[in-house]
């Protein structure tokens, strides 16, 4: 039950604040309620949308991480649906990719401390070899 | 006299189909292929790859996201997808960007999600 989820919604521009909070709340709410996390919450701000949506042509987006199980996204989905701001929301299921993304991650820093290793234990010899050399010319002239 | 003639017709069928034709280079063993050595195949790039009929060489084209190492490729970064989306909105054959078959997969999905949550345009005028 390790499942990622990114739900992204957009809100009627014309909703105050106070309200928008208050939405996300009680979506964090139900989320915690139904035995989720709440893993990030990012107001993504004002935008103009590339279509007319409701009638509206600028939306301002949210989007919320949440990890859990398929039922909470159900639940979720519901939410937004029946809530009149909300005009339209997508679910994004990320834990394969962020498997994926680890991995390749993980290969990606392997090759890269393999590969320099060589590189890095030649290039500390030359800079001690010049700090010797160089405090030693000052202090020859202060002597 | 009839045999031959139906011979000759089912021969020229089979040569004639371009169904496996399509998927050149590695990239669509189900899709789960990574790890290994990671060689990008530059998509259809040389003189035999043009489909337009050109007779000179076009320069060969990288793939983008292999050369760059860009491993995901997000629904969200509308800059990034905007690249391969032409002004009417439509999504950009790969043998114009040269990009490789695994990430114009990814490509085209996510430029599909980013049009139904209104990042991308379906169709500009």
């Amino acid at each position: 039950m390790q499942r990622i989820y990114e739900v992204m919604f957009i809100v009627r521009p014309d909703m105050a604040d106070e309200d928008l909070d208050k939405l996300i709340v009680a979506l964090e709410s139900q989320v915690t309620t139904a035995g989720g996390t709440v893993k990030a919450k990012e107001k993504m701000g004002k935008r103009r949308l590339a279509y007319r949506v409701g009638g509206f042509l600028d939306g301002f987006y949210v989007l919320l991480t949440l990890e859990g199980g398929g039922e909470l996204v159900h639940e979720i989905e519901r939410r937004l649906r029946v809530t009149e701001p909300v005009i339209k929301f997508i679910t994004v299921r990320m834990d394969e990719e962020q498997k994926r993304l680890d991995k390749m991650k993980k290969l990606r820093d392997a090759k890269k401390r393999s590969a320099p290793a060589p590189v890095a234990t030649a290039t500390p010899e030359a800079p001690t070899a010049q700090a010797e050399a160089a405090p030693g010319e000052p202090a020859a002239v202060t002597a | 006299m009839a045999e031959q003639i139906g011979q000759r017709s089912s021969g020229g069928h089979t040569g004639g189909g371009h169904t496996g034709g399509g998927h050149s280079g590695g990239g669509y063993a189900g899709g789960r292929s990574e790890g290994g050595p990671r060689a990008p195949r530059p998509a259809g790039g040389g003189g035999p790859g043009g489909p337009g009929g050109r007779k000179f060489f076009r320069r060969k084209k990288v793939c983008k996201f292999c050369v760059e190492k860009i491993d995901g490729v997000n629904y969200k970064d509308v800059r990034l997808l905007q690249g391969f989306v032409a002004e009417s909105g439509k999504i950009v054959p790969r043998r114009l960007t040269g990009v490789c078959t695994r990430h114009q997969r990814r490509v085209s999905a996510a430029i599909k999600q980013a049009r139904n949550i209104a990042l991308l345009p379906f169709s500009n005028r």
